[in-house]
Protein backbone atom coordinates (compact mmCIF):
# COMPACT_ATOMS: atom_id res chain seq x y z
CA UNK A 1 0.00 0.00 0.00
CA UNK A 2 1.26 3.48 -0.91
CA UNK A 3 1.99 5.74 2.06
CA UNK A 4 2.48 9.41 1.25
CA UNK A 5 4.01 12.18 3.34
CA UNK A 6 5.76 9.81 5.77
CA UNK A 7 8.60 10.99 8.00
CA UNK A 8 11.03 9.02 5.79
CA UNK A 9 10.07 10.86 2.60
CA UNK A 10 9.99 14.23 4.37
CA UNK A 11 13.40 13.89 6.04
CA UNK A 12 14.60 12.04 2.93
CA UNK A 13 14.06 15.03 0.63
CA UNK A 14 16.23 17.12 2.96
CA UNK A 15 18.90 14.39 2.76
CA UNK A 16 18.84 14.66 -1.04
CA UNK A 17 19.48 18.43 -0.80
CA UNK A 18 22.75 17.90 1.09
CA UNK A 19 25.91 19.39 -0.31
CA UNK A 20 23.77 21.86 -2.23
CA UNK A 21 22.85 25.53 -2.31
CA UNK A 22 19.26 26.76 -1.87
CA UNK A 23 18.81 30.22 -3.34
CA UNK A 24 16.24 32.95 -2.60
CA UNK A 25 14.46 34.11 -5.75
CA UNK A 26 11.66 36.62 -6.34
CA UNK A 27 10.89 36.08 -10.04
CA UNK A 28 10.72 33.12 -12.47
CA UNK A 29 13.74 34.60 -14.30
CA UNK A 30 15.82 34.55 -11.12
CA UNK A 31 14.65 30.98 -10.45
CA UNK A 32 15.92 29.92 -13.89
CA UNK A 33 19.28 31.63 -13.27
CA UNK A 34 19.53 29.78 -9.93
CA UNK A 35 18.67 26.42 -11.51
CA UNK A 36 21.13 26.97 -14.34
CA UNK A 37 23.83 27.88 -11.81
CA UNK A 38 23.32 24.54 -10.04
CA UNK A 39 21.05 25.41 -7.11
CA UNK A 40 19.57 22.24 -5.58
CA UNK A 41 16.35 24.14 -4.72
CA UNK A 42 14.97 27.66 -4.69
CA UNK A 43 13.09 29.64 -2.05
CA UNK A 44 10.21 31.55 -3.69
CA UNK A 45 9.76 34.97 -2.10
CA UNK A 46 8.14 38.33 -2.72
CA UNK A 47 11.18 40.16 -1.34
CA UNK A 48 14.64 38.95 -0.31
CA UNK A 49 15.51 39.47 3.37
CA UNK A 50 17.66 42.57 2.70
CA UNK A 51 14.61 44.25 1.13
CA UNK A 52 12.27 43.02 3.88
CA UNK A 53 14.68 44.61 6.35
CA UNK A 54 14.77 47.87 4.36
CA UNK A 55 11.00 48.03 3.81
CA UNK A 56 9.95 47.38 7.40
CA UNK A 57 6.30 46.79 8.35
CA UNK A 58 4.73 43.33 8.53
CA UNK A 59 6.32 40.70 6.27
CA UNK A 60 3.92 37.90 5.25
CA UNK A 61 3.78 34.79 3.07
CA UNK A 62 4.43 35.66 -0.60
CA UNK A 63 1.62 36.14 -3.12
CA UNK A 64 0.60 32.63 -4.34
CA UNK A 65 0.77 33.92 -7.93
CA UNK A 66 4.52 34.57 -7.52
CA UNK A 67 5.11 31.18 -5.91
CA UNK A 68 3.19 29.35 -8.66
CA UNK A 69 5.02 31.23 -11.42
CA UNK A 70 8.35 30.18 -9.90
CA UNK A 71 7.16 26.56 -9.53
CA UNK A 72 6.22 26.63 -13.21
CA UNK A 73 9.64 27.98 -14.24
CA UNK A 74 11.95 25.30 -12.77
CA UNK A 75 12.14 21.53 -12.25
CA UNK A 76 14.14 21.66 -8.99
CA UNK A 77 12.28 21.70 -5.62
CA UNK A 78 10.60 24.98 -4.69
CA UNK A 79 10.36 26.12 -1.07
CA UNK A 80 8.29 28.98 0.35
CA UNK A 81 8.10 30.75 3.70
CA UNK A 82 5.24 31.04 6.19
CA UNK A 83 5.24 33.17 9.33
CA UNK A 84 6.18 31.49 12.62
CA UNK A 85 3.00 29.94 14.05
CA UNK A 86 0.86 30.87 11.03
CA UNK A 87 -0.50 27.41 10.32
CA UNK A 88 -3.02 28.69 7.77
CA UNK A 89 -0.26 30.21 5.64
CA UNK A 90 1.37 26.76 5.91
CA UNK A 91 -1.90 25.10 4.82
CA UNK A 92 -2.06 27.47 1.84
CA UNK A 93 1.53 26.65 0.85
CA UNK A 94 0.75 22.93 1.09
CA UNK A 95 -2.33 23.44 -1.08
CA UNK A 96 -0.10 25.19 -3.65
CA UNK A 97 2.03 22.00 -3.55
CA UNK A 98 5.32 23.68 -2.74
CA UNK A 99 7.99 21.06 -1.99
CA UNK A 100 9.17 22.44 1.36
CA UNK A 101 7.85 25.05 3.82
CA UNK A 102 10.22 27.32 5.74
CA UNK A 103 8.60 28.46 8.99
CA UNK A 104 10.76 31.55 9.03
CA UNK A 105 11.83 34.29 11.42
CA UNK A 106 12.48 36.44 8.33
CA UNK A 107 8.71 37.03 8.19
CA UNK A 108 6.91 38.77 11.05
CA UNK A 109 5.80 36.10 13.57
CA UNK A 110 2.06 35.38 13.80
CA UNK A 111 2.31 33.65 17.18
CA UNK A 112 4.85 34.52 19.88
CA UNK A 113 4.17 31.37 21.93
CA UNK A 114 3.59 28.54 19.49
CA UNK A 115 5.22 27.33 16.33
CA UNK A 116 3.26 25.35 13.70
CA UNK A 117 2.57 21.70 14.66
CA UNK A 118 4.36 20.39 11.61
CA UNK A 119 3.49 16.71 12.02
CA UNK A 120 0.01 17.53 10.65
CA UNK A 121 1.40 18.27 7.19
CA UNK A 122 2.38 16.00 4.29
CA UNK A 123 4.86 18.61 3.03
CA UNK A 124 8.14 18.81 4.98
CA UNK A 125 9.21 21.88 7.01
CA UNK A 126 12.55 23.54 7.62
CA UNK A 127 12.99 25.76 10.70
CA UNK A 128 15.71 28.06 11.99
CA UNK A 129 17.67 27.58 15.20
CA UNK A 130 20.34 29.36 17.26
CA UNK A 131 21.46 26.38 19.35
CA UNK A 132 20.87 22.68 19.95
CA UNK A 133 17.86 23.14 22.25
CA UNK A 134 16.02 25.25 19.68
CA UNK A 135 16.87 22.74 16.92
CA UNK A 136 15.49 19.83 18.96
CA UNK A 137 12.31 21.76 19.88
CA UNK A 138 11.59 22.33 16.20
CA UNK A 139 12.34 18.70 15.31
CA UNK A 140 9.96 17.59 18.08
CA UNK A 141 7.23 19.72 16.44
CA UNK A 142 7.90 17.93 13.14
CA UNK A 143 10.62 19.89 11.32
CA UNK A 144 12.25 17.53 8.79
CA UNK A 145 15.21 19.87 8.28
CA UNK A 146 16.98 22.48 10.40
CA UNK A 147 18.99 25.54 9.44
CA UNK A 148 20.87 28.11 11.46
CA UNK A 149 19.04 31.42 11.74
CA UNK A 150 22.10 33.59 11.29
CA UNK A 151 20.99 37.17 10.74
CA UNK A 152 19.21 37.25 7.39
CA UNK A 153 19.63 40.12 4.97
CA UNK A 154 22.90 41.38 6.47
CA UNK A 155 25.51 39.68 4.28
CA UNK A 156 27.33 39.17 7.58
CA UNK A 157 28.29 35.58 8.42
CA UNK A 158 29.01 36.15 12.13
CA UNK A 159 25.61 35.06 13.48
CA UNK A 160 25.41 31.93 11.29
CA UNK A 161 28.86 30.93 12.59
CA UNK A 162 27.75 31.57 16.17
CA UNK A 163 24.62 29.43 15.70
CA UNK A 164 26.37 26.57 13.89
CA UNK A 165 29.10 26.42 16.55
CA UNK A 166 26.44 26.48 19.28
CA UNK A 167 24.63 23.51 17.72
CA UNK A 168 27.87 21.54 17.27
CA UNK A 169 29.06 22.38 20.80
CA UNK A 170 25.70 21.24 22.15
CA UNK A 171 26.03 17.93 20.33
CA UNK A 172 29.61 17.36 21.55
CA UNK A 173 28.55 18.14 25.11
CA UNK A 174 25.67 15.65 24.95
CA UNK A 175 27.97 12.93 23.62
CA UNK A 176 30.35 13.43 26.52
CA UNK A 177 27.69 13.34 29.26
CA UNK A 178 27.00 10.17 31.25
CA UNK A 179 23.51 8.74 30.66
CA UNK A 180 22.26 9.65 34.14
CA UNK A 181 22.87 13.36 33.45
CA UNK A 182 20.89 13.49 30.20
CA UNK A 183 17.52 14.24 31.83
CA UNK A 184 18.87 17.32 33.59
CA UNK A 185 20.56 18.41 30.36
CA UNK A 186 17.26 17.96 28.48
CA UNK A 187 15.65 20.25 31.05
CA UNK A 188 18.42 22.82 30.64
CA UNK A 189 18.16 22.67 26.82
CA UNK A 190 14.36 22.82 26.90
CA UNK A 191 14.32 19.82 24.57
CA UNK A 192 12.52 16.44 24.70
CA UNK A 193 14.50 13.75 26.52
CA UNK A 194 14.02 11.16 23.73
CA UNK A 195 15.73 13.44 21.20
CA UNK A 196 18.47 14.29 23.70
CA UNK A 197 19.14 10.57 24.20
CA UNK A 198 19.20 10.04 20.43
CA UNK A 199 21.77 12.80 19.88
CA UNK A 200 23.84 11.46 22.81
CA UNK A 201 23.95 8.06 21.07
CA UNK A 202 24.41 9.10 17.43
CA UNK A 203 26.47 12.27 17.83
CA UNK A 204 24.39 14.08 15.21
CA UNK A 205 21.03 15.75 14.71
CA UNK A 206 18.24 13.42 13.60
CA UNK A 207 17.68 15.60 10.51
CA UNK A 208 19.79 17.53 8.01
CA UNK A 209 21.19 20.88 9.20
CA UNK A 210 21.91 23.67 6.70
CA UNK A 211 23.53 27.06 7.29
CA UNK A 212 21.58 30.25 6.59
CA UNK A 213 21.57 33.94 7.38
CA UNK A 214 24.47 36.04 6.09
CA UNK A 215 26.22 33.92 3.44
CA UNK A 216 27.53 36.27 0.72
CA UNK A 217 30.72 34.73 -0.72
CA UNK A 218 32.02 31.30 -1.83
CA UNK A 219 34.35 31.33 1.19
CA UNK A 220 31.39 32.00 3.50
CA UNK A 221 29.64 28.91 2.11
CA UNK A 222 32.76 26.74 2.49
CA UNK A 223 33.30 28.08 6.03
CA UNK A 224 29.83 26.94 7.05
CA UNK A 225 30.38 23.53 5.41
CA UNK A 226 33.68 23.06 7.24
CA UNK A 227 31.92 23.99 10.48
CA UNK A 228 29.57 21.06 9.90
CA UNK A 229 26.68 22.37 7.78
CA UNK A 230 25.11 19.85 5.40
CA UNK A 231 24.47 22.58 2.81
CA UNK A 232 23.70 26.29 2.59
CA UNK A 233 20.88 28.73 2.00
CA UNK A 234 21.85 31.95 0.26
CA UNK A 235 19.25 34.67 0.61
CA UNK A 236 20.06 38.19 -0.42
CA UNK A 237 23.71 37.24 -1.10
CA UNK A 238 23.18 36.30 -4.74
CA UNK A 239 20.60 38.62 -6.28
CA UNK A 240 21.77 41.65 -4.26
CA UNK A 241 25.30 41.25 -5.61
CA UNK A 242 26.70 42.93 -8.74
CA UNK A 243 26.82 39.74 -10.84
CA UNK A 244 24.29 37.15 -9.57
CA UNK A 245 24.88 34.54 -12.27
CA UNK A 246 28.62 34.26 -11.75
CA UNK A 247 28.37 34.48 -7.95
CA UNK A 248 25.67 31.79 -7.83
CA UNK A 249 27.85 29.35 -9.80
CA UNK A 250 30.86 30.15 -7.62
CA UNK A 251 28.96 29.52 -4.39
CA UNK A 252 27.67 26.17 -5.74
CA UNK A 253 31.22 25.08 -6.58
CA UNK A 254 32.64 26.24 -3.24
CA UNK A 255 29.92 24.30 -1.41
CA UNK A 256 30.80 21.06 -3.23
CA UNK A 257 34.57 21.55 -2.98
CA UNK A 258 34.45 23.07 0.49
CA UNK A 259 37.63 21.34 1.66
CA UNK A 260 39.66 22.40 -1.38
CA UNK A 261 41.07 25.95 -0.84
CA UNK A 262 42.62 26.01 -4.35
CA UNK A 263 39.20 25.55 -5.94
CA UNK A 264 37.60 28.09 -3.58
CA UNK A 265 40.34 30.58 -4.58
CA UNK A 266 39.76 29.90 -8.26
CA UNK A 267 35.98 30.38 -8.12
CA UNK A 268 36.31 33.51 -5.95
CA UNK A 269 38.16 35.45 -8.67
CA UNK A 270 36.56 38.56 -10.19
CA UNK A 271 33.02 38.01 -8.95
CA UNK A 272 32.20 41.73 -8.82
CA UNK A 273 30.89 43.46 -5.73
CA UNK A 274 29.20 41.28 -3.11
CA UNK A 275 25.98 42.52 -1.48
CA UNK A 276 26.61 45.47 0.83
CA UNK A 277 27.00 44.12 4.36
CA UNK A 278 25.65 45.26 7.71
CA UNK A 279 27.48 45.24 11.04
CA UNK A 280 25.12 43.42 13.43
CA UNK A 281 26.06 45.87 16.22
CA UNK A 282 24.55 48.76 14.26
CA UNK A 283 21.12 47.07 14.02
CA UNK A 284 18.68 48.19 16.73
CA UNK A 285 17.77 45.15 18.91
CA UNK A 286 14.07 45.33 17.93
CA UNK A 287 15.06 44.92 14.27
CA UNK A 288 17.05 41.70 14.76
CA UNK A 289 15.37 38.67 13.16
CA UNK A 290 17.12 35.77 14.92
CA UNK A 291 15.46 36.30 18.36
CA UNK A 292 12.02 35.72 16.77
CA UNK A 293 10.64 32.32 17.81
CA UNK A 294 11.97 30.35 20.80
CA UNK B 1 37.15 -3.72 -2.38
CA UNK B 2 37.04 0.04 -2.91
CA UNK B 3 33.85 1.76 -4.07
CA UNK B 4 33.68 5.44 -4.99
CA UNK B 5 30.60 7.52 -4.28
CA UNK B 6 30.16 10.55 -6.53
CA UNK B 7 30.04 13.36 -3.95
CA UNK B 8 29.11 16.45 -5.91
CA UNK B 9 25.74 16.88 -4.20
CA UNK B 10 23.03 14.75 -2.59
CA UNK B 11 22.64 11.75 -0.29
CA UNK B 12 26.28 10.64 -0.27
CA UNK B 13 26.92 9.77 3.38
CA UNK B 14 24.01 7.30 3.37
CA UNK B 15 25.64 5.22 0.62
CA UNK B 16 29.00 5.32 2.39
CA UNK B 17 27.37 4.03 5.58
CA UNK B 18 25.72 1.14 3.66
CA UNK B 19 29.01 0.21 1.96
CA UNK B 20 30.94 0.30 5.22
CA UNK B 21 28.33 -1.87 6.91
CA UNK B 22 28.87 -4.42 4.12
CA UNK B 23 32.63 -4.37 4.73
CA UNK B 24 33.55 -2.43 1.59
CA UNK B 25 35.85 0.57 1.58
CA UNK B 26 34.03 3.72 0.42
CA UNK B 27 35.58 6.92 -0.84
CA UNK B 28 34.21 10.28 -1.98
CA UNK B 29 34.70 11.30 -5.61
CA UNK B 30 34.65 15.00 -6.55
CA UNK B 31 37.47 15.17 -9.10
CA UNK B 32 38.54 12.87 -11.99
CA UNK B 33 41.76 11.77 -10.24
CA UNK B 34 39.61 10.26 -7.46
CA UNK B 35 38.19 7.75 -9.99
CA UNK B 36 41.53 5.92 -10.06
CA UNK B 37 41.90 2.56 -8.29
CA UNK B 38 38.17 2.00 -7.78
CA UNK B 39 36.35 -1.29 -8.16
CA UNK B 40 32.92 0.32 -8.57
CA UNK B 41 31.08 3.64 -8.46
CA UNK B 42 27.80 4.77 -6.93
CA UNK B 43 25.99 7.88 -8.18
CA UNK B 44 23.72 9.02 -5.38
CA UNK B 45 20.35 10.70 -5.30
CA UNK B 46 20.23 14.47 -5.21
CA UNK B 47 19.30 17.10 -7.78
CA UNK B 48 20.13 15.79 -11.24
CA UNK B 49 20.50 19.33 -12.69
CA UNK B 50 23.02 20.28 -9.96
CA UNK B 51 25.05 17.07 -10.28
CA UNK B 52 25.10 17.25 -14.11
CA UNK B 53 26.41 20.80 -14.04
CA UNK B 54 29.18 20.00 -11.54
CA UNK B 55 30.07 16.81 -13.39
CA UNK B 56 30.69 18.76 -16.58
CA UNK B 57 32.43 21.70 -14.84
CA UNK B 58 34.94 19.35 -13.22
CA UNK B 59 35.44 17.06 -16.25
CA UNK B 60 33.94 13.97 -14.65
CA UNK B 61 31.39 13.17 -17.35
CA UNK B 62 33.82 11.80 -19.96
CA UNK B 63 35.89 9.57 -17.67
CA UNK B 64 32.75 8.10 -16.06
CA UNK B 65 31.25 7.48 -19.49
CA UNK B 66 34.43 5.75 -20.58
CA UNK B 67 34.42 3.53 -17.49
CA UNK B 68 30.78 2.58 -18.07
CA UNK B 69 31.47 1.60 -21.68
CA UNK B 70 34.42 -0.55 -20.53
CA UNK B 71 32.05 -2.54 -18.30
CA UNK B 72 32.95 -0.88 -15.01
CA UNK B 73 30.27 -1.49 -12.31
CA UNK B 74 28.14 1.62 -11.64
CA UNK B 75 25.04 1.88 -9.45
CA UNK B 76 22.77 4.92 -9.78
CA UNK B 77 19.91 5.70 -7.41
CA UNK B 78 17.19 8.22 -8.30
CA UNK B 79 19.11 11.24 -9.68
CA UNK B 80 22.04 8.85 -10.20
CA UNK B 81 19.85 6.76 -12.46
CA UNK B 82 18.76 9.83 -14.44
CA UNK B 83 22.42 10.68 -15.03
CA UNK B 84 23.14 7.21 -16.42
CA UNK B 85 20.16 7.25 -18.78
CA UNK B 86 20.33 7.77 -22.53
CA UNK B 87 17.15 9.81 -22.84
CA UNK B 88 15.48 12.11 -20.33
CA UNK B 89 12.08 13.62 -21.03
CA UNK B 90 13.43 17.02 -20.03
CA UNK B 91 15.66 18.43 -22.71
CA UNK B 92 17.56 20.86 -20.48
CA UNK B 93 19.46 17.95 -18.94
CA UNK B 94 22.52 16.33 -20.50
CA UNK B 95 22.87 12.85 -18.96
CA UNK B 96 25.84 10.52 -19.48
CA UNK B 97 23.79 8.40 -21.86
CA UNK B 98 25.35 5.03 -21.02
CA UNK B 99 22.24 3.14 -19.91
CA UNK B 100 19.89 2.57 -22.84
CA UNK B 101 16.71 3.64 -21.07
CA UNK B 102 14.34 6.56 -21.24
CA UNK B 103 13.37 8.22 -17.97
CA UNK B 104 10.81 10.75 -16.90
CA UNK B 105 11.81 13.07 -14.06
CA UNK B 106 9.43 13.84 -11.16
CA UNK B 107 7.08 11.27 -12.68
CA UNK B 108 4.79 11.02 -9.66
CA UNK B 109 4.45 14.77 -9.08
CA UNK B 110 5.86 17.11 -6.46
CA UNK B 111 7.09 16.34 -2.94
CA UNK B 112 3.53 15.98 -1.57
CA UNK B 113 3.23 12.89 -3.80
CA UNK B 114 6.46 11.30 -2.57
CA UNK B 115 5.72 7.89 -1.06
CA UNK B 116 6.83 4.61 0.47
CA UNK B 117 5.71 1.18 -0.67
CA UNK B 118 6.71 -2.48 -0.24
CA UNK B 119 8.34 -3.79 -3.43
CA UNK B 120 8.84 -7.31 -4.76
CA UNK B 121 12.40 -7.67 -6.03
CA UNK B 122 12.89 -11.39 -6.81
CA UNK B 123 16.70 -11.22 -7.13
CA UNK B 124 16.87 -9.97 -3.51
CA UNK B 125 14.74 -12.84 -2.20
CA UNK B 126 11.18 -13.35 -1.00
CA UNK B 127 11.13 -10.65 1.63
CA UNK B 128 9.68 -7.33 0.43
CA UNK B 129 11.99 -4.35 -0.04
CA UNK B 130 10.85 -0.95 1.27
CA UNK B 131 10.84 1.44 -1.67
CA UNK B 132 11.27 5.10 -0.76
CA UNK B 133 10.29 7.29 -3.71
CA UNK B 134 11.13 11.01 -3.37
CA UNK B 135 10.10 13.21 -6.30
CA UNK B 136 11.05 10.04 -8.11
CA UNK B 137 11.58 9.43 -11.81
CA UNK B 138 10.32 6.34 -13.67
CA UNK B 139 11.88 4.33 -16.44
CA UNK B 140 9.53 4.65 -19.39
CA UNK B 141 11.43 2.83 -22.10
CA UNK B 142 13.64 -0.26 -21.81
CA UNK B 143 15.31 -2.09 -24.68
CA UNK B 144 16.06 -5.80 -24.90
CA UNK B 145 19.19 -6.92 -23.11
CA UNK B 146 17.90 -5.47 -19.87
CA UNK B 147 17.01 -7.22 -16.65
CA UNK B 148 13.97 -5.48 -15.22
CA UNK B 149 14.49 -6.10 -11.52
CA UNK B 150 11.37 -4.42 -10.22
CA UNK B 151 8.13 -2.89 -11.45
CA UNK B 152 5.67 -0.77 -9.54
CA UNK B 153 2.88 -1.51 -11.98
CA UNK B 154 2.98 -2.97 -15.45
CA UNK B 155 5.11 -0.62 -17.62
CA UNK B 156 6.37 1.24 -14.54
CA UNK B 157 9.93 -0.02 -14.25
CA UNK B 158 11.70 1.16 -11.12
CA UNK B 159 14.87 -0.97 -11.06
CA UNK B 160 16.91 -2.30 -13.99
CA UNK B 161 20.29 -3.82 -14.80
CA UNK B 162 22.27 -3.88 -18.01
CA UNK B 163 25.53 -5.75 -17.59
CA UNK B 164 27.28 -4.12 -14.67
CA UNK B 165 25.17 -0.98 -14.72
CA UNK B 166 22.53 -1.03 -12.00
CA UNK B 167 19.86 1.62 -11.53
CA UNK B 168 16.78 2.23 -9.43
CA UNK B 169 14.38 5.13 -9.09
CA UNK B 170 13.97 4.77 -5.31
CA UNK B 171 16.41 5.11 -2.39
CA UNK B 172 17.76 1.84 -0.89
CA UNK B 173 20.30 4.03 0.96
CA UNK B 174 17.50 5.56 3.06
CA UNK B 175 16.50 2.16 4.46
CA UNK B 176 18.28 -0.21 6.83
CA UNK B 177 18.03 -2.96 4.22
CA UNK B 178 21.49 -3.81 2.84
CA UNK B 179 20.33 -6.27 0.15
CA UNK B 180 20.37 -3.89 -2.83
CA UNK B 181 23.89 -2.67 -2.05
CA UNK B 182 24.97 -6.24 -1.40
CA UNK B 183 23.66 -7.18 -4.85
CA UNK B 184 25.72 -4.34 -6.37
CA UNK B 185 28.83 -5.58 -4.55
CA UNK B 186 28.23 -9.06 -5.97
CA UNK B 187 28.20 -7.46 -9.44
CA UNK B 188 31.49 -5.77 -8.59
CA UNK B 189 32.96 -9.08 -7.46
CA UNK B 190 31.85 -10.60 -10.75
CA UNK B 191 29.59 -13.13 -9.08
CA UNK B 192 26.59 -12.02 -11.14
CA UNK B 193 26.97 -11.78 -14.91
Amino acid sequence: MIEKGTWKVKAGLAQMLKGGVIMDVVTPEQAKIAEEAGACAVMALERVPADIRATGGVARMADPAIILAIMEAVTIPVMAKCRIGHFVEAQVLEALRVDFIDESEVLTPADESHHVWKHDFKVPFVCGCRDLGEALRRIAEGAAMIRTKGEAGTGNIVEAVRHMRAVQDGIRKLQALPVDELAAEAKALGAPLELVIEVHKTGKLPVVNFAAGGIATPADAALMMQLGADGVFVGSGIFKSANPEVRAKAIVKATTHYRDPAIIAEVSKALGAPMPGLDIKTIPPQELLAPRGW
Amino acid sequence: MKIGVLSLQGGVAEHITMLNRLGAQATEVRLPVELNDLDGLIISGGESTTITRLMSDYNLAEPIKKLAIQGFPIFGTCAGMILLAKRVSDSSLRPLGVLDIEVQRNAFGRQKDSFEIDLSIPILGQEKFRGIFIRAPIITGVNSGFDVLCQLNEDENVAVRQGKLLACTFHPELTDDLRFHDYFLSLVRGKVT
